[in-house]
């Protein structure tokens, strides 16, 4: 394993999740779509996510593709009462690395 | 039934505890969590 | 609304998300716990194409993560091919060694890999606990191995340590030598399989020491691996990390060096095989459609355990422990926390447990001396092979697997 790749343990102090900036997937994540939602394995940090909505998994697919994660949950369906319980999976999926925002919006 | 399952497979930041309210995010304790995280170690039958 | 991990399960992965697969059953050691009764080479090992088929097969699945091991994988000779095949294929490895091959060389070349992990087994923080349980010498090759890695700046590896009665006290050095070599500590669960079934009794450790350990973990949190094989002290207090679930058949199997494709590496036995990688439709065939697995993926009801507080966090522990242990699998583990496993084991005493399917074991020992237990009971087991003279091979599988091979 080379250094870059290791973050065992190595996790950011958590920050608000702004909605309204452009997100990835990280590319080292693997997606596996399932009946349940999907499975994110993350190479480098050898992390496994399990996504427990099929409409997180959209979000989570199109993120790279929508101008904002606010965005990306409104094309995949999610609702206005349902939006913090969304915005708090993906606080958890950047806190561990599998999105992170995009340079290039 | 097994609800203790999920919430003791959250992996949290290095933040706040499990218990303890978020920085900034809102308290979410009573919701069902949408993402559930494990080492890929975390898997029993793999030696 | 969403369900519980363990429900979702039930309806069953189209893959697993990871698992063991042992590439060899020839080792160069004979431990006295080997889950896979390990030693000699099966003539029937599964060639390097075909593995390269299986691998194709995993990388088709989206099968995250492969744990190489064995007996000892690196005697194979398509090792190294077999593992950049597999990482050049998107399925990660993890490979399980004694450490016998990895020279400066080969560290070197494993530290510049992304995709590639190690883990070193170690049972002593100490020779003397060590080589009681891994032969001499071993404690000797596996430091060697770690100085190797830890020098090509290889960080993180992994040191795995089968916890036993005897290596239970040492838990603060196993951390303090991987503290050394910039490695994480992984410690993990005897369990009763293999050759692991004729020293169980004196080597698992006792009520007091499972305490002893859960505390020493708890406090360590994701710092020291488990692989999820402590899931049966979850009913002392809070679940340590990990899925806390039995995951063979569900999340996990084992692919043995022939092929055979079992619920899990600690169930090598008939009651416990699912198929064939060979069969005609390979090994996602058997994951699919076997009907040991659609059975173990149904929702188990607690059975005997149902009305038991404990229920919820232990799950009824670990499948194999009860197997080889004589006790039914709807029962206590046999190492259950509240003492039912106690006393469900005396309601078996004077019957004969399964025995592990198929025995590699090295017909003769190596040269040393025979390993001795350090504890003050005797062990209970069948008495250990005669050291001596080795025998002359009756067949090619039966000569030593590392013939021809000079230690670098």
């Amino acid at each position: 394993m080379s250094t870059e790749t290791l973050a065992r343990g190595a996790r950011a102090w958590p920050e608000p999740f702004n909605l309204d900036r452009p997100w990835q997937l990280h590319p080292q994540v693997s997606v596996r779509p399932e009946r349940f939602g999907a499975l994110l394995y993350h190479f480098g940090t050898r992390r496994l996510s399990f996504l427990k909505s099929p409409a997180l998994l959209t979000v989570v697919s199109s993120l790279g593709e929508a101008p904002s994660a606010r965005e990306a949950c409104r094309s995949a369906g999610v609702t206005g009462a349902e939006l913090p319980a969304y915005a708090a999976a993906l606080a958890t999926l950047a806190a561990s690395q599998m999105i992170r925002e995009r340079v290039n919006p | 039934m097994s609800e203790r399952v999920a919430t003791a497979d959250i992996t949290e930041t290095s933040g706040p505890q499990p218990g303890e309210p978020g920085l900034a995010s809102p308290d979410l304790a009573g919701a069902d969590l949408l993402v559930e995280e494990v080492s890929i170690d975390g898997m029993c039958g793999v030696y | 609304m969403t369900l519980p991990l363990v429900e979702q399960f039930a309806y069953g992965l189209d893959a697993p998300i990871c698992l063991t697969w042992e590439l060899t059953y020839a080792c160069n050691l004979s431990c006295v716990h080997c889950l896979s009764s390990s030693g000699r080479r099966d003539p029937r090992e599964l060639t390097a194409a075909e593995c390269r088929a299986v691998i194709d097969e995993l990388e088709r699945m989206q099968v995250f993560y492969v744990n190489i091991g064995g007996g000892e994988p690196t005697v194979r000779p398509d090792f190294w091919e077999l593992v950049d095949y597999a990482t050049a294929h998107h399925v990660g490895v993890k490979f399980s060694t004694n450490g016998v091959k990895i020279t400066p060389e080969i560290a070197r070349r494993l530290a510049a890999s992304d995709y590639v992990d190690v883990q070193i087994s170690l049972d002593g923080a100490t020779a003397e606990v060590n080589d009681a349980v891994r032969g001499p010498g071993s404690y000797a090759t596996a430091l060697r191995a770690m100085r190797h890695l830890a020098g090509a700046g290889f960080r993180g590896f992994k040191i795995s340590v089968v916890v036993t009665r005897h290596n239970v006290g040492q838990l603060d050095d196993f951390k303090a030598i991987a503290d050394r070599f910039g490695a994480q500590l992984r410690l993990t669960r005897l369990r009763p399989s293999g050759r692991g079934a004729d020293v169980w009794d004196e080597l698992h450790p006792t009520a007091g020491q499972q305490r002893q350990l859960y505390d020493w973990l708890a406090a360590r949190g994701e710092q020291v691996l488990t692989g999820d094989s402590f899931f049966h002290l979850a009913a002392y207090g809070e679940a340590l990390p990990g899925l806390n679930l039995c995951g063979a058949g569900r999340v996990v199997c084992l692919i043995d060096p022939v092929g055979d494709v079992y619920a899990c590496p600690f169930a090598i036995h008939e009651s416990f095989l699912a198929g064939n990688v060979r069969g005609p439709g390979g090994f996602a065939a058997v994951w699919r459609e076997s009907e040991l697995f659609a059975g173990l993926r149904r929702p188990q009801a607690g059975g005997a355990c149902h009305s038991c507080s404990a229920y919820d966090s232990c799950r009824g522990g670990c499948m194999a422990a009860k197997f080889f242990t004589g006790l039914p699998l709807d029962g206590p583990d046999p190492e259950c926390v509240k003492g039912h496993g106690e006393q469900a084991l005396v309601a078996v005493a004077g019957t004969s447990p399964p025995r592990p399917s198929g025995d590699h074991s090295h017909r003769s020992r190596p040269s040393g001396p025979v390993p001795v237990s350090i504890g003050a009971r005797p062990p209970s087991g069948p008495a250990p092979l005669p050291s001596g003279p080795a025998l002359p091979p009756d067949r090619a599988c039966d000569q030593s697997p590392l013939a021809g091979f000079r230690p670098g």
